[in-house]
């Protein structure tokens, strides 16, 4: 009990959060620990946002209790222990980025140095530059220098990587990587999902404020059955999408094969070895058959599709 | 580990916020005297209409001189007051600064300060500066202790507009803020006789002039120079004290509301 008093850096039990009459979080639970990535995914408006609003102190729960390093979030001692990059700062932008990084540093007790900040983050040559003038993934990096100047024990980062292009994604990667190696607790909220792969150790998906799945990515992939079956042949895709456990089944667009009778097929399933073998069966010309595990956008999609929502595919992809 | 954590809560609790407070507020200065749109107009104007209405166009007497130069402080502090607090907040408001600012560790009340300090190094300046026009072109002869003391009616002074300000920012948006604050400004300005004095206006107008807290600002101001209409210095400054007190409080309860 002690010991996970100390290695929980920040948790949520039981929060239920309303904003009228709008549900966004209905009775979840989740704790960070030190030393680990947690990262939060899920659609926009499944509640993320205002998990970590609930853990910086920004909201109060209608239910459930929030606590940062075991005391109520918000109080000044947790903020100085923790730093924060929101998903629109807002900073002034007649600032320069020196002076924005001396003005968050006094704010902590033992903050980094400003050299150690501008390597971390990637400011080379930007110190003197005004706020205002920086490209938004510069931007987006300076506000990444703030969260981490005051050398923070938790580290909360609202969609780190929007805006940012893959040289200075990979290397913010790199450098969270680094500070959890180094013991910090780092939440993340992704629309990425190659982020949390690359990032998390642990994942939690929130689906309309509930958590739909929680646990390695290895996990929450598990939970999903679903394969894709891609395989060239001159079976009718309407038929085979009557199959049992076929989730559906489509025909790429060109025809080919020497007389052009067969098309490139590929077919979501719950049931791959039943649906291989059948396919095997009915079509004994059936060529290039390839099965795979469903990826973590499928299983993501899977996993915070709504039962009562006929939405596409393509609407949720959007979504996410 | 447990020992490194209670090191780290100490050192959390007894970090000094001295830095940051006095940081927070030259930072505020700093960032509005970058702003042309708000510090030329707040520094310039003041001393302008004095330099027109008071030196270039005053052909009778130096008491216009001695009047216009307590009433475009006020003028000025006002302003300053008024769009500094106003229009910043409205905007921080709107763009999620104010957020990002409370999920940070900003020691309590930093931020009022630094926007109250800066609000007073603008009506020092422009008292500075008006007080040199007036001193040299205009002619105005006062003893030492009536400059300081105009000088710190000035400073002291923009607080009640500071907190109208202020109050008007967490109401309204960065877009119509500047509207709104124009909007109380210059007619407040011209019905309390800071650019022309009651007794020349119309009579309803000068028995309206104590609704503004504008008008108490300019009696005292005018007081310092023996200039003013003769009201008490208590209710002048009771006034005063009331307005930047309501209006602090309906803020801070508009601010909590998040």
């Amino acid at each position: 009990m002690m010991i996970a008093s100390v290695q929980t850096l920040a948790q949520l039990r039981g929060i239920h959060r309303r904003y009228g009459s709008t549900i966004a979080l209905d009775g979840i639970d989740l704790s960070l620990q030190r030393g680990e990535v947690l990262a939060l995914l899920g659609a926009n408006g499944a509640g993320k946002s205002t998990a970590i609003g609930l853990l910086l102190g920004l909201l109060a729960p209608d239910r459930g209790e929030a606590t940062l390093f075991g005391q109520a979030p918000g109080a000044l001692v947790a903020r100085r222990r923790s730093g924060v990059m929101l998903q629109s700062a807002g900073i002034p932008d007649n600032l320069r980025v020196a002076e924005l990084l001396d003005l968050t540093r006094s704010y902590y007790p033992a903050p980094r140095s400003v050299a150690d900040c501008v390597a971390l983050a990637g400011l080379d040559g930007l110190l003197d530059r005004n706020y205002r003038r920086l490209s938004g993934g510069q931007q987006r990096r300076v506000q990444f220098a703030l969260a981490i100047c005051g050398n923070p024990e938790v580290l909360f980062l609202d969609e780190p990587t929007t805006g940012l292009d893959i040289d200075a994604r990979q290397r913010m990667w790199a450098t969270i990587r680094e500070l959890v190696a180094a013991g910090t607790g780092v939440l993340l909220t992704t629309h990425y999902l190659e982020e949390a792969e690359a990032l998390a150790d642990r994942v939690v998906v929130l689906n309309r404020g509930r958590v739909a799945a929680a646990g390695t990515m290895q996990d929450v992939r598990a939970l999903v059955s679903q394969r894709r079956i891609r395989c060239l042949s001159a079976l009718d895709v309407a038929r085979i999408a009557g199959w049992p456990g076929v989730r559906s089944a489509t025909r790429g667009h060109d025809g080919c094969g020497h007389d052009g009778s067969l098309a490139r097929i590929e077919i979501l399933t719950d049931a791959a070895e039943a649906v291989a073998r059948r396919l095997l069966a009915e079509d004994p010309a059936l060529g290039e058959l390839e099965i795979q595990r469903a990826g973590l956008a499928e299983a993501f999609l899977e996993l915070t599709r709504d039962p009562a929502d006929a939405g596409t595919a393509t609407d949720q992809k959007e979504a996410a | 580990m447990n020992a490194s954590h209670a090191i780290a809560a100490d050192a959390a609790a007894a970090h000094s916020s001295l830095r940051s407070y006095l940081l927070e507020a030259r930072y505020e200065c700093l960032r509005l005297l970058r702003t042309p749109s708000f510090a030329l107009p707040s520094l310039l104007f003041p001393p302008l209409f004095y330099l027109l209405f008071g030196v270039l166009l005053n052909k009778s007497s130096g008491d216009a001189a001695r009047y216009l130069l307590a009433t475009y402080g006020v003028f000025g502090v006002m302003g300053a007051g008024l769009f500094a607090f106003g229009v910043t907040v409205a905007l921080e408001r709107e763009q999620g600064f104010l957020i990002y600012k409370r999920a940070l560790p900003m020691p309590p009340g930093a931020y009022l300060f630094a926007k109250m300090a800066m609000a007073m190094v603008f009506a020092m300046l422009i008292s500075l500066l008006l007080s040199i026009l007036a001193a040299t072109v205009g002619g105005v002869d006062l003893r030492v202790s009536q400059w300081l003391l105009l000088w710190v009616v000035n400073v002291v002074g923009v607080l009640p507009f500071a907190a109208l300000g202020l109050y008007i920012g967490t109401l309204v948006g960065g877009q119509g803020a500047p509207a709104i604050v124009n909007i109380l400004y210059l007619p407040m300005a011209f019905l309390s006789g800071l650019w022309l004095p009651l007794k020349l206006l119309p009579a309803w107008i000068a028995q309206l002039a104590p609704v503004w807290p504008s008008f108490h600002h300019s009696q005292i101001a005018l007081k310092v120079i023996g200039m003013d209409a003769g009201g008490s210095l208590a209710l002048h400054l009771g006034v005063l004290i009331g307005v930047t007190a309501l209006f602090f409080v309906l803020a801070r309860r508009r601010l909590a509301a998040g």
